[in-house]
């Protein structure tokens, strides 16, 4: 086992997300019939947006070398925002604003972190503390809902279809594309791998490192805004804490699509995979009958084992050679 | 971020640093030379010279002396028993996520754990197989309430251990994982205590002190000694401060991690114990971003996420801290909404402020 791990082992264990990912596939495909229609396919995808449009967000910050826990609290605050503000000011001003609101609690985040050099971890964590009762404050504890349910353009969002496909789809996918071809062929997306890399080295490398870190808060609030313009138009209302618990569950599948925590490693389109691969087990499991919390259990065994092997893979060796 | 092995520099074991009379580092270079060398001299006096090393207590008194004077209710024997109470669910994890974070490891499934064995203590008692045993029944159900929790914590740390995964990770897999057993073993159902003796457990007072207080107590002066007196606790430092350095002093870090981790397992349990018997009952979704306020109770302590850095009396000003801004922001008709605004911008502000005068510290988060 270890030596296979040394020699051809590494190339696959790397890929160990997607390889699971192809085993997960057809295990869901063989247990249940209903699996591997379009209808199932599409409705997984049409889920998975809007957690997958913030996991591209914080990929991002995450291969800058920072964590951003605010996004749960931060997709309370825009859902509310701007369902909220639709039947106040009309969706075509409600939008904006909201987007206005979400940047500029990411700005504060990006400065806090970014110029500030506060850690990512507590900073983020304060925010969403902070953030989940500006979001109280502001609803006053109420849930907001809006009224004409049928008669707005603001449905397109998540209910409605562009080119026969749902448009969560097409904007989950468009991001995830034009999010890659930044991180993988732009300056600006060398200059986050760099920074994350190795903030030091960057840093005399000439990359002004502060813009390059409050940039990747600014992603990350942008995505929650386009989540949350997705799911305040799919349910049409909001609960004042809709986004609780989002971001570890984000993270997880940040995580899961490889990229690393500590920073300089990580892929936008893995990212994408890991969404999927958490979307399909739940619901895979789901079409086989199984309770909703399964997928959890599942979720937990996935994380472990697949940054184990990503972890083997970079060391050479299996356990790790801590006494 | 970089990687951990290029950052580590050796830090001085805490444990019985010599007595200094200077200001702190960053205090001494930030203030003009004229306003040190007036300060300095209070230093002499015991009391402000740990206030001065130890500034969350500063931020205790203020807050008490804050709410004592503006609200009616504060300053009551009744309050402060209240307020004990109240703190002893977080702040029994919070000595446990010290040791672990000082460890440089975090824990963020405990708010699970705390759910999983609330729901064995209250489910166990009435099995049909304690049936005939009274108020007995209570025991193996609280024993096998904790066991669980320490088994999971031996779960989470043997993870870390043999796998070199982060905690953060592995800890953040548990957190959904044991979330997901919490619904398989209750069943999506809440569980209610049919012995009474269980929920009366939590109204019973042993002098002033209500028993939930006392409990509280005695955990933090057992986990202060075991941090501050005790070879597992130096070692703590040491594993947290530089642990390349740990293994090459012959410190067994696997093992020395994992049974931090079973401890913080043990104090996730017993706070879910203690918190059914304050409700009669165990419901899934109890403990939900625990793990949060945990975790900012301790970083208002003055533990550093990077490791070798913090202590329980710290961790104890952190925790009263919290509590006493929530239940004094609450008998002054404060919404609860803006305890949250409150505490979130003391977390960034603490950190702001640590930042600016203690340079020494990187404050970088290790992964």
């Amino acid at each position: 086992m270890l030596d296979r791990l040394k020699a051809g082992g590494p190339a696959i264990a790397r890929q160990g997300i997607l390889v699971a990912f192809i085993v997960f596939m057809i295990a869901f495909t063989i247990m249940s019939d209903r699996f591997m229609t379009a209808d199932n396919l599409m409705s997984v995808f049409r889920q998975s947006a809007i957690i997958g449009v913030m996991a591209l967000g914080v990929t991002i910050v995450v291969i800058g070398g920072n964590l951003d826990l605010s996004v749960g609290s931060m997709l309370s605050f825009a859902t509310v925002l701007v369902v909220d503000l639709h039947d106040k000011i009309g969706p075509e001003l409600a939008i904006p604003v909201m987007f206005l609101a979400t940047l500029c609690l990411g700005a504060v985040n990006g400065f806090l972190v970014g110029i500030l050099r506060l850690n990512s971890l507590i900073v983020t964590l304060g925010m969403l503390s902070v953030i989940q009762g500006l979001v109280l404050i502001y609803s006053g504890g109420q849930n907001v809902d809006i009224v004409d349910q049928q008669g707005t353009w603001f449905a397109l969002f998540g209910r409605g279809a562009i080119f026969g496909i749902a448009t969560p789809i097409v904007m989950f996918g468009l991001m995830a594309l034009v999010f890659h071809v930044i991180m993988t062929t732009m300056p600006f997306g060398r200059r986050v791998y760099a920074v994350g890399g190795n903030p030091t080295a960057s840093v005399f490398s000439g990359i002004p490192r502060s813009r390059v870190v409050f940039t990747t808060y600014l992603i990350s609030a942008l995505c929650v805004g386009v989540a949350a313009v997705m799911l305040g138009s799919r349910v049409m209302g909001s609960q004042n804490n809709v986004g609780q618990g989002y971001e570890l569950q984000v993270l997880a599948a940040v995580i899961l699509g490889g990229t690393s925590l500590l920073g300089g490693a990580g892929s936008v389109l893995r990212t994408v995979l890991g969404v999927l691969m958490l979307a399909f087990i739940q619901n895979g499991l789901i079409l086989m009958g199984q309770p909703y919390y399964t997928q959890w259990l599942v979720t937990w065994a996935v994380i472990i084992v697949a940054v184990w092997l990503d972890v083997a893979a970079k060391r050479g060796r299996l356990l790790s050679p801590i006494a | 971020m970089t990687p951990p092995d290029t950052v580590k520099e050796s830090r001085p074991v805490q444990a019985d640093a010599p007595v200094e009379q200077a200001l702190p580092q960053g205090l001494e270079e930030t203030l003009p030379r004229a306003t040190a060398d007036r300060i300095r001299p209070l230093l002499d006096n015991p009391v402000l010279r740990w206030l001065v090393r130890n500034p969350i207590w500063v931020f205790v008194l203020i807050v008490f002396v804050f709410f004592s004077l503006v609200s009616d209710h504060f300053f009551a024997a009744r309050n402060f028993q209240n307020i004990l109470v109240q703190t002893s669910t977080i702040g029994l994890i919070a000595l446990g996520m010290t040791l672990v974070m000082v460890n440089g490891n975090i824990d963020l499934s405990v708010g699970a754990t705390l759910a999983l064995a609330a729901a064995f203590a209250v489910d166990v008692q009435s099995w049909a197989v304690f049936a005939t045993w009274g108020n007995w029944q209570i025991l193996p159900a609280v024993c096998l309430a904790l066991l669980v929790g320490i088994g999971l914590g031996a779960l989470n740390g043997f993870i870390v251990w043999k796998t070199g995964v982060d905690a953060f990770i592995v800890t953040l897999g548990a957190m959904l994982g044991i979330r997901g057993l919490v619904f398989v073993y209750t069943g999506e159902q809440s569980f209610y205590a049919m012995n009474f003796a269980y929920s009366d457990f939590s109204a019973l007072s042993i002098g002033p002190l209500p028993a939930l207080a006392l409990i509280f107590l005695l955990c933090t002066l057992a986990v202060h000694l075991l941090l501050s007196r005790t070879v597992h606790g130096r070692n703590t430092y040491a594993v947290g401060g530089n642990r390349e350095a740990a293994v090459n002093a012959g410190i067994r870090v696997g093992p020395h991690m994992m049974i931090n981790f079973m401890i913080i397992g043990f104090f996730a349990a017993l706070s879910g114990v203690l918190l059914s018997t304050q409700m009669g009952a165990a419901t899934p979704n109890l403990g939900r971003d625990y793990e949060l306020w945990v975790i900012t109770a301790v970083v208002l302590g003055g533990t550093k996420l990077t490791g070798g850095k913090g202590d329980i009396i710290g961790t104890l000003g952190g925790v009263l801290a919290i509590g006493m801004l929530r239940n004094g922001m609450n008998l002054m008709n404060v919404p609860a909404f803006y305890v949250y605004v409150v505490l979130g911008s003391i977390l960034i502000a603490v950190l702001f402020l640590d930042k600016r005068f203690n340079r020494t510290a990187d404050g970088g988060l290790r992964l």
